[in-house]
């Protein structure tokens, strides 16, 4: 075994100069001491690294490899002594003899150098630093006091450094010097020295204190001299003094101040002042911007794509806190309740931004609005002046009371103070609703403006939420007081601006809010149609929640997170709940006005809404012949309810006009006289009527025109033939129905439906599958594991090999050097004997000649 | 001692028709374990050893009284349920009911709305087992089972199903109750039967009456022709004839779609059939409502795919203008509507429907239709309310969109058709 392992280090040894040596002999070989390894293939990119070998070289080499070590051994073996050659360096290869020589010159200097130290006692070596001994120095344990380094303030003393340190320059060695001399008349110890230290340091603190003492007196006493001759000088300077004493403790008005400034800081105008045609360009602009941003959702183009930008909030100038700031303004001024937000907004709709100028300069406004196309004819002049005077009012937005005391409108202002001016936000619906409640129509608006004012979002960091919590609890509200026995709906829609505004700036809440009452309204009625099977129309809330809804979101996108859901219920509304009653009617007639102003831009067709308008239609025909229409579900043929807007009091036919629906009869309002609910019922008809050519002018432009307005158009010409309405509602049919004809035989040809062309598939291309082959041979395609077991399995199998190899060599080279001995030996032998045999011939020879001669004598 | 027991339990029958629900189900209670006891041990001596012993007259006393002519009995029955698990009480029960059915029906000549509802709940509560199972449970105890009997064998019970079942179907039934037999047809009755083409009568005089009756009728037909070999002339004409407008409003549409799903799957249908079909659906599909717009509009779209024949339906390039849709909607024939010349213009038209979903749906035609088929099974059985759901928990990446015109009171702007229409006054 230890052969083995000495022949593989052999081999190892080896293989390093053979390498070196081949590359050597290449240049110039001799053609007969190459041997020629023939490749059969020669394969691109393997390295053939055995193509020529060297026999007669290697065997030459191996053998004297062995010769060195092998056979040294062999010779040695009976031998149980070594010579080992002690000198340093010897075997070592790494070293030049030059290094061996120096370092044994080194060493043996070194020995010689000790050997003198061990036996000479007396002599020794003496350290200096700065001619001290560096014995002495070390006596003094260094002892940092941490005091009086405190004191110092981290810079010690030149003495303390000198004494610990023994100092570090020219001057300093002067001092020791002084110092030695010290030493030579007065020994002192060395706690003595510190002792000394320590005190001179402290009288040097208690001076300075003193110091600062007799300055701190000193100020004072100036200060007290000039109040003295203060007093003397004026009489106003301690009325000022009084004065700033007051206001320290009074933060209100300075913290007033300071957010009042912070509030200024963000008003001033950074550019010059726009001109009235360039504040039109923009807002044109804008609002272009805008209805291409719409138009695009309205396509759905941005459904799959996630890159469409907010730009409508940007847009909107929304961010910069203006839209509130401009409310304000207007709302404050609302003096005698005279003046109708309505007209306020349409205003502020015609000049948009140029809100900001108002202030500034409000005879322009004046001109601007005189000249309003939008036509404000019943705005009072009254109420134009008082809202000029209102306006400075309005600044001051954060303290009212103040500036408005000040303006002088202290009479006008005393019919309203029992208001309060600031209100906190309201925590729960109760408490927004005991605000509210009880109060006439202008103080609710007021209290929910300055609610709105005093908690705005850049005042205070919570008040973000609580404006969102507002939003959802004026939704309750409008909610509550619709389904009141008298809907106050006046209220309502003053209230609808508010929660536009707060839209505007809280959409993500506001839509939560709006999607949670939409749910609600929703779950009721799954709720009873599955108890049920049938649900009644909802109050007038949800109607309002869902007008709202289309109020403060855009109507016309493709996909909306409210707007959806909210299409989705009206469209409930139409296909589950029975029409029972006038009611009934009238809410569904408001849900179809709404549903198709909810399309008026998108023209998107809803089947629920046509079926609708033919059933109402179909009620209110008086014989039916059923020829060419089918009525859909919640409609019958047939039943109780089946003649409900039919009129036959002749009278009340000839009393009628036509005017607009009362949202009231919505909200349960009872008939008072037979006549009033026949002119309801010849209402609803118009109104039917009137949506069905709105239908017939939105959808004219649908493939399948003719067949939405078949059935429709069958009822009207019953209508028509009846001759029982009034000559108004007669008119109106006889126009829709030659409309509907019209509008069929103009629209487009039927052509034939024909797919878009797809784009041609391309041939399916066979692309090389790519597998990456890590070693070649049975190797391949197994485990990680398993090939690396391989491997060593294989690299041990070749090293046996090679050793075996190497072993079987080693013994034919002992075995032919035991022969060469033996055959010396043997040699030797012979050629003793024959030498032996050699002088004993001759010898006997001699004896013999010797002999001979005897004999012959 | 036997007169009084017989005048006990004719007191007790009395007492079933009481007006208090505890007293009617006691006397029930008490008539079966006399029905039990008197099965145990029978008044007059068995005629020979192991002879099958039942109180026939006494019970056929309790079911007539459970049968009332004059009050509802729902709940009383659903207590005498129990008592069905047992296969005697099963089979003498239904011996009992045919009986009393065919009675009362010779009696009277205008039977009570209650008789037939109780006659109904009392039928609908048998039901058979699906195998001949080896441990059959008897009401009336007895020492051991004779194979003679006829009460052991589910073929004898099934022949009185069936029996029980054709004599009550025969009558003159009012309209809701057919319902509610028809739509437990494929389900309870047409799989114990012991002849389910006995139904065949009833069920083709179910599928002519129209509505929403054929509707229902059409599960059983469906049984009888798929596994029972039945051929039924002018099928698919008077499938066709089913579909109106109310189609989708009708509570049963999920089963009528997946039925008709099955029925227009074959793949030798004639084209202009399926034409027809897929033509008249596209046309209903302009009065429906989204939920049904989601199912029916990939149900068509199956139909094209199934049938790349009637393809020309979206797609004819070589087609020649038309004035007006060449399709006849009113005729009945499906060969003669003409629905191969026509286009689906419908589903154009439902591309600018205001749903998202339905509108997308419907540009799928836009295309060349994909190969595979989509599965409406998911979507048949879709409510709004889902949908609403659906949309209003699908999250918008970014902010709210916002209406840019900003509101103006409740009514909105002077043009929009609420403030042409109403009033807030």
């Amino acid at each position: 075994m230890g052969k083995a392992r000495l022949a593989a280090f052999r081999r190892k040894g080896s293989g390093a100069p053979a390498g070196a040596q081949s590359g050597r002999a290449r240049p110039n070989p001799n053609p007969f001491e190459v041997k020629v390894n023939r490749q059969k293939f020669p394969v691109l990119g393997r390295k053939a690294r055995h193509a020529v070998g060297q026999p007669g070289v290697s065997r030459a080499r191996a053998v004297q490899k062995r010769t060195q070590t092998l056979l040294k051994e062999y010779k040695e073996r009976d031998k149980s002594n070594i010579f080992t050659d002690k000198r340093f360096g010897e075997y070592s290869s790494s070293m030049s003899p030059e290094e061996k020589m120096m370092k044994r010159f080194a060493l043996e200097q070194q020995r010689q150098h000790e050997k003198k130290s061990i036996y000479n006692l007396n002599e020794d070596e003496e350290l200096t630093h700065y001619g001290q001994s560096l014995a002495d120095i070390e006596k003094h344990n260094d002892i940092v006091d941490s005091d009086s380094d405190a004191e110092e303030r981290g810079t010690l003393s030149a003495e303390l450094t000198a004494a610990h340190f023994g100092g570090g320059g020219g001057l300093l060695h002067k001092k020791t010097l002084q110092q030695q001399g010290e030493d030579e008349e007065k020994p002192r110890s060395r706690k003595e020295l510190i002792e000394e230290l320590i005190a001179k340091s402290k009288q040097e603190k208690r001076e300075r204190q003193a110091q600062r003492e007799g300055a701190l007196e000193l100020t004072e006493k100036l200060d007290q001299d000039w109040k003295e001759i203060q007093t003397l000088l004026a009489h106003k300077t301690p009325k000022s003094e009084n004065r700033d004493q007051k206001e320290k403790p009074k933060p209100d008005a300075y913290d007033m101040m300071v957010r009042e400034l912070g509030f200024e800081m963000k008003a001033p105008p950074s550019n010059r002042m726009k001109t009235e045609e360039e504040l039109a360009k923009e807002e044109q602009e804008r609002l272009q911007k805008l209805e291409a941003a719409r138009l695009r959702r309205m396509r759905g183009e941005d459904m799959g794509s996630d890159s469409r930008k907010p730009k409508h909030l940007s847009a909107d100038d929304l961010n910069d806190n203006f839209v509130l700031d401009k409310d304000d303004r207007r709302l404050l001024s609302y003096t005698d309740g005279k003046m109708s937000v309505e007209e306020e907004q349409s205003r502020e709709a015609s000049d948009g931004e140029s809100e900001e100028d108002h202030h500034e300069d409000p005879s322009d406004e004046n001109v601007e609005e005189s000249s309003d196309p939008d036509g404000h004819s019943d705005l009072d002049s009254d109420t134009e002046t008082e809202e000029d005077c209102g306006r400075p009012d309005t600044e001051p937005r954060l303290a009212p009371q103040k500036r408005l005391a000040n303006n002088g409108h202290k009479a006008r202002e005393a019919a309203r103070n029992e208001l309060p001016y600031t209100f906190a936000a309201p925590e729960s619906y109760e408490e927004l609703k005991s605000l509210l409640s009880g109060k006439t129509m202008e103080e609710q608006l007021l209290v929910v403006e300055r609610i709105k004012t005093c908690n705005h979002p850049s005042l205070a960091a919570g008040n973000k939420a609580k404006l969102e919590k507002l939003f959802g609890f004026l939704l309750e509200y409008v909610g509550d007081l619709a389904t009141s026995d008298t809907p106050d709906l006046g209220v309502i829609d003053k209230l609808v601006v508010q929660l536009y505004n707060l839209c505007q700036m809280f959409p993500d809440s506001a839509s939560n809010s709006i999607k949670f009452v939409l749910r609600d309204a929703m779950h009721e009625m799954e709720g009873s149609v599955e108890a049920r099977g049938r649900v009644a129309f909802p109050g007038l809330d949800v109607l309002i929640y869902l007008k709202i809804a289309g109020m403060l979101f855009p109507t016309s996108d493709f996909w909306h997170p409210v707007t959806t859901p909210a299409l989705v219920c009206m469209s409930q509304l139409l296909t589950k709940c029975p029409i029972l009653s006038l009611h009934d009617v009238v809410k569904g007639l408001f849900v179809c006005c709404m549903f198709l102003d909810y399309v008026s831009l998108s023209r998107r067709f809803i089947p629920e809404l046509v079926n609708f308008l033919l059933g109402i239609l179909y009620i209110a025909t008086p014989n039916k012949h059923g020829q060419g229409y089918t009525l859909v579900h919640p409609f019958r043929a047939s039943g109780k309810n089946s003649e409900l807007l039919l009129v036959s009091d002749e009278e009340d036919t000839a009393t009628w006009q036509r005017t607009g629906l009362s949202l009231r009869w919505a909200s349960g309002l009872k008939a008072q006289t037979k006549t009033e609910a026949n002119h309801t019922r010849l209402s609803c008809l118009a109104v039917c009527v009137a949506l069905v050519k709105h239908c017939a002018l939105l959808y004219s432009s649908l493939p399948a025109f003719h067949d939405i307005m078949r059935p429709l158009r069958a009822l009207l010409t019953e209508h028509l033939a009846n001759r029982t309405h009034p000559p108004e509602l007669q008119e109106l049919c006889q126009s829709t129905l030659s409309m509907l004809t019209d509008m069929g035989k103009q629209s487009q040809r039927c052509r034939p439906l024909v797919c878009e062309k797809s784009k041609p598939v391309p041939l399916r291309l066979f692309t090389p599958r790519l597998v990456k082959v890590l070693e070649f041979g049975r190797k391949q395609g197994s485990s990680k594991e398993e090939q690396e077991r391989k491997r060593l399995i294989h690299k041990h199998k070749r090293e046996f090999k090679g050793a075996v190899r190497e072993i079987r060599r080693d013994n034919q080279f002992l075995a032919r050097m035991q022969l060469s001995e033996t055959l010396e030996r043997d040699a030797e032998r012979k050629r003793k004997v024959k030498q032996l045999f050699n002088s004993l011939a001759t010898q006997e020879g001699e004896w013999k000649a010797l002999k001979r001669k005897k004999f012959k004598k | 001692m036997r007169h009084r027991y017989h005048s006990c339990c004719n007191s007790l029958r009395e007492l079933l028709a009481h007006s208090s629900l505890e007293v009617k189900e006691l006397a029930l209670s008490t008539l079966m374990r006399f029905v039990q006891l008197e099965g145990g041990h029978p008044l007059e001596k068995p005629k020979w050893d192991g002879c099958y012993l039942f109180p026939h007259q006494l019970f056929k006393a309790v079911v007539e009284g459970l049968l009332s002519l004059e009050d509802d009995c729902s709940l009383l029955l659903s207590q005498f349920r129990e008592y069905l698990e047992h296969d005697d009480i099963r089979y003498h029960t239904m011996q009992a009911a045919t009986d009393i059915v065919v009675r009362v029906a010779n009696r009277y000549p205008e039977v009570p709305l209650t008789f037939w509802n109780n006659a109904f709940t009392l039928l609908s509560a048998v039901s058979l087992p699906r195998q001949e199972g080896r441990t059959s449970s008897f009401y009336v105890k007895h020492a051991k089972l004779s194979q003679t009997w006829k009460v052991v064998h589910l073929k004898e019970h099934r022949k009185a199903f069936q029996l029980m079942w054709l004599g009550f179907l025969k009558h003159e039934l009012p309209l809701g109750l057919y319902k509610k037999v028809l739509v437990i047809m494929h389900d309870s009755i047409l799989p114990h039967l012991a002849q389910p083409s006995l139904m065949i009568d009833f069920l083709t005089r179910a599928y002519d009456m129209g509505g929403a009756i054929s509707l229902l009728a059409l599960n059983g037909l469906f049984i009888l022709i798929h596994q029972h070999n039945l051929e039924y002339p002018d099928f698919y004409r008077k499938l066709y004839g089913l579909l109106d407008p109310s189609i989708f409003h009708v509570k049963y549409r999920a089963r009528f779609f997946h039925l008709a799903d099955l029925f227009l799957s074959s793949s030798h249908l004639p084209a202009y059939l399926v034409a027809a079909f897929a033509k008249r659906l596209s046309r209903l599909a302009l009065t429906a409502p989204p939920e049904a717009l989601l199912m029916v509009l990939p149900f068509i779209c199956n139909l094209l795919r199934r049938h790349p024949a009637c393809r020309v339906l979206v797609h004819h390039p070589l087609g020649h203008e038309l004035d007006s849709d060449p399709y006849d909607p009113e005729e009945g024939n499906p060969a003669e509507s003409r629905a191969l010349e026509s286009s689906l213009w419908e589903l154009q038209a439902l591309q600018q429907h205001y749903h998202p979903e339905v509108s997308q749906a419907a540009s799928v035609i836009n295309q060349a239709l994909s190969v595979s088929e989509v599965s409406i099974a998911p979507l048949l059985e879709l409510t709004a309310f889902e949908i609403f759901e659906r949309n209003l928990k699908k999250k918008c990446q970014e902010s709210v969109p916002l209406q840019f015109i900003p509101a103006q009171g409740l009514l909105g702007l002077q043009d929009d058709l609420c403030a042409q229409h109403f009033t807030l006054s």
